[in-house]
């Protein structure tokens, strides 16, 4: 019951922050489905992911695509009238969710009913992280150095006539 | 708790409706909308199959940490893009940004 609360939230949630007609709510909106997947990551058991998400995720994510909306906004975007495209979207999601969900559902799937015993905490992660996975994560940090440099960089690019 | 096959219908919902938007949208921050909610799909994935696996591993989270580390590297950039597009164009309408079209 909890479960199909949350994840219609999260749903409801994603497909308003697509169609809203203005496009601050339609960033709310996301937040708000970020946060629902956060209390997905909290019916998993895995709590520190749950912090984790919602202090990038909403903390930092959501602030700025929000305060990128509100240096870039125009009035006229609420009037873009999008044709075909909208039918040929839905047509090719709805054609995806089927096949893929009726491939799935008759796999070994949707056998697999209890989770394991032992919840995992934060503790294995970071032993696993530090042990097995170094490397990763020295690359990513290095990805997120040079993405910041590379923002930086074109936010400084002038504008030329 | 659930069967794992409610987790996965989630996540393949949330993947659908980023794939609409990719395909309907012809906003550049909504298509960025789009990209996060399919990589929340990913993750709750990840999470998902790992806490439902016979052996119990933490692999999954601990790439889910990671892959939204790299989203966050994304936005960041994607939204540097947008800003410069619009300065340069005045407009984020992707299908008005032709300068690079052959």
């Amino acid at each position: 019951m909890v479960f199909l609360v949350i994840s219609l939230v999260t749903l409801i949630a994603a497909i308003l922050s697509l169609e809203s007609r203005e496009l601050v709510y339609g960033a709310v909106a996301l937040a708000l489905s970020f946060l629902g997947v956060a209390a997905i990551f909290i019916l998993l058991d895995a709590l520190y992911l749950a912090m984790f998400q919602i202090l990038v995720y909403i903390g930092s994510i959501s602030v700025l695509i929000i305060f990128v909306i509100m240096l870039v906004r125009r009035e006229k975007w609420s009037t873009i009238k999008s044709g075909n495209e909208r039918i040929v979207g839905i047509v090719t999601a709805l054609t995806f969710f089927l096949v893929i969900g009726y491939v799935s559902y008759n796999s070994g799937l949707s056998n697999i009913i209890t989770p394991n015993s032992s919840i995992p905490d934060f503790y294995d992660i970071g032993i696993q992280m530090i042990n097995d996975y170094w490397l990763i994560l020295e690359v990513t940090g290095l990805v997120l150095a040079v993405s910041v440099i590379g923002a930086l960089t074109m936010a400084k690019i002038e504008r030329k006539n | 708790m659930e069967p794992l096959f409610n987790y996965f219908i989630l996540s393949l919902a949330l993947l659908s409706v980023g794939i609409y938007g990719l395909i309907a949208k012809r906003n550049a921050i909504r298509l960025l909308f789009s990209v996060e909610i399919i990589i929340n799909a990913a993750i709750i994935n990840f999470v998902a199959f790992a806490r439902y696996s016979e052996t119990p591993i933490v692999t999954g989270q601990t790439f889910a940490i990671f892959a939204i580390a790299l989203a966050a590297a994304e936005a960041a950039v994607g939204l540097a893009i947008i800003v410069q597009a619009f300065r340069l164009n005045n407009d984020i309408d992707v299908l008005e940004l032709k300068k690079l079209r052959g």
